[in-house]
């Protein structure tokens, strides 16, 4: 018994145990209970609702969507005839478009501002010395914050479907539905990115600063750079296919026009591509692509912010 | 109460706090004395679990890099300059960081009278004035009743009325059986509020002792220099 006891002292398992005693001891004590992982991550999350809701940028931006949406759905429906979100029609097209401009946007900058702003005005430090782990922190933020863009994305393609449905066009819930789906699941992918930006960077400019070129770099460079490349370089038709899933933006446009039972023959050579050689399996891959581009940054984003010091 | 043993922490090349051993038992109260640059928040932050060190930092036992979360329960913290959000109003504050102690706050107004608070629970803090908002950091702290209070340097942003107003409140709650660790540079704070003095010089300790021990010691190593100008007579 002895020779236990010195073993585990020697390899540091005694110590441990009496620590887990202590953890017990101290949770079992009526005044000191320790929160759950469940309840810290759902109290940052309801306070970074509430903070957001009143806050101007998500009634700037939630404003500009639904306004723009109206714009490209009613100019859109007229000219088709009246054929609203139903189908690959006009009104899809623009507002697939849409997205890809403003909801990267809106989920880049809120997730770059938020912990950045917090380590600025030394929230960070203070949230950080109550019993909370960081990881709770990151995720809190992370689903208030996502919580905040889906409210924003229902109340945008909401607002656009009533005036159309008003207005006598045809909305098809289910293509609806399809469609404010992928733009969450886009918004989250942004949002992850955001927040790695944000807890790798010091000041809540300089995150903002590195959002919009992210953003710029995604919506304008990738989309040039890919033609450019595929002219300059004679990619492989293959290769143009896979270099188009790297971007969220690319992977969200061509899941939008296959969910909306489109033809990827529309986007060229490499839709015809992934359609023939990928058939229904194609939407597949998109999924794994955006699940990726959904855990991946948040995973960085966790790594660096247990790493880094607060203040 | 609080163990810290041989613990040392460094930016870059800079050593901030140099193989520093302390205890701090339940009922007493360690002032971190020293001047700017000399460690007192940096130890602060190790306790609080802000910054990795080495060396070993224990809250009730618990190891502050292994169970931060559990020993951070046992722990009430006001920093220097408090930043909440600002839109929140004060018993919307008090509610969110009881939320996050697994304390429900039924009754915000009982808490905010404890520490002179009484009245403006439903103030944003934006509209409170720094004294207020120390005042309303401590209300947190006290959130759970918890044994060990950290302080760092709290008087330091209030004018010479709000300073008076907070000592008094904290020398009532070192009276209380609490641990009390509190970093200041001010040496009537030190001699209201401690029982023990850390002595901090460029993140080493050099020494420590009774409050009346650090008067006589900084009495005899005083120097008061006097710089007028030469007046020249024609």
């Amino acid at each position: 018994m002895h020779n236990v006891v010195k073993s585990e002292l020697k390899s540091g398992a005694l110590v441990e145990r009496a620590e887990t005693l202590a953890v017990v001891a101290v949770s079992h004590h009526g005044r000191l209970r320790v929160p759950s992982f469940a309840s810290n991550v759902f109290r940052i999350a309801a306070r970074e609702l509430r903070d957001s809701a009143r806050s101007r940028w998500f009634l700037l931006y939630t404003a500009a969507f639904v306004a723009l949406g109206l714009g490209v759905s009613y100019v859109s429906a007229a000219s088709s005839g009246g054929s609203g979100l139903s189908g690959f029609g006009r009104t899809t097209a623009g507002l697939i478009n849409l997205v890809i401009l403003v909801v990267p946007l809106m989920a880049l900058s809120a997730g770059a501002g938020s912990i950045a702003s917090d380590r600025e005005r030394g929230m960070l430090a203070y949230m950080l010395a109550q019993p909370i782990t960081r990881l709770e922190l990151l995720l809190g933020k992370f689903t208030g914050l996502a919580a905040v863009l889906l409210t924003s994305i229902c109340l945008g393609f909401g607002v656009c479907a009533a005036i159309l449905a008003w207005k006598g066009s045809r909305a098809d819930p289910v293509a609806l539905a399809s469609l404010v789906g992928l733009t969450f699941l886009l918004a989250m992918s942004m949002l992850g990115t955001g927040l790695l930006i944000s807890v790798a960077t010091r000041k809540s400019s300089v995150a903002m600063g590195v959002a919009i070129f992210s953003w710029l770099t995604l919506v304008f460079v990738s989309d040039l750079g890919l033609m450019a490349g595929a002219v300059a370089l004679r990619m492989r038709i293959e290769n143009l296919f896979a270099l188009s899933l790297v971007n969220p933006m690319q992977v969200f446009k061509m899941w939008a026009l296959v969910s909306s039972d489109t033809s990827l023959d529309v986007l060229g050579p490499a839709g015809l591509y992934a359609t023939d050689t990928w058939g229904a399996g194609v939407t597949w891959i998109f999924a794994c692509v955006m699940v990726l581009w959904i855990i991946l940054p948040l995973t960085a984003a966790a790594a660096i912010f247990s790493r880094r010091s607060p203040i | 109460m609080i163990s810290i043993e041989g613990v040392s922490m460094a930016f870059g090349r800079f050593q901030a706090v140099d193989d520093v051993s302390l205890s701090v038992a339940a009922g007493q109260s360690l002032a971190l004395w020293g001047p700017n640059g000399a460690g007192k928040s940096t130890i602060i932050r190790c306790v609080l679990g802000l910054y990795r060190y080495s060396g070993s930092i224990r809250i009730g036992g618990l190891d502050v890099q292994r169970h931060g979360k559990e020993a951070r329960r046992l722990i009430g913290y006001v920093p220097q300059e408090i930043g909440f959000y600002d839109d929140l109003r004060v018993h919307e504050a008090v509610g969110f960081f009881g939320g996050l102690k697994c304390v429900a706050v039924r009754d915000p107004d009982s808490v905010l009278d404890g520490v002179g608070l009484c009245g403006h629970a439903g103030k944003r803090i934006r509209e409170l004035s720094g004294g207020m908002k120390q005042r309303l950091a401590l209300a947190v702290a006290l959130l759970g009743d918890p044994p060990v209070l950290v302080l760092d340097e709290v008087t330091a942003s209030l004018d010479a009325m709000g300073r008076d107003e907070l000592v008094g409140l904290l020398a009532q709650l070192s009276r209380d059986g609490r641990a009390m660790l509190f970093a200041s540079h001010r040496q009537d704070e030190v001699h209201t509020l401690a029982d023990r003095v850390a002595i901090l010089e460029r993140g080493r300790l050099q020494r420590e002792g009774s409050p009346a021990e650090l008067l006589d010691a900084s009495m005899t190593a005083s120097h008061l220099k006097f710089h007028a100008a030469e007046v020249r007579h024609a």
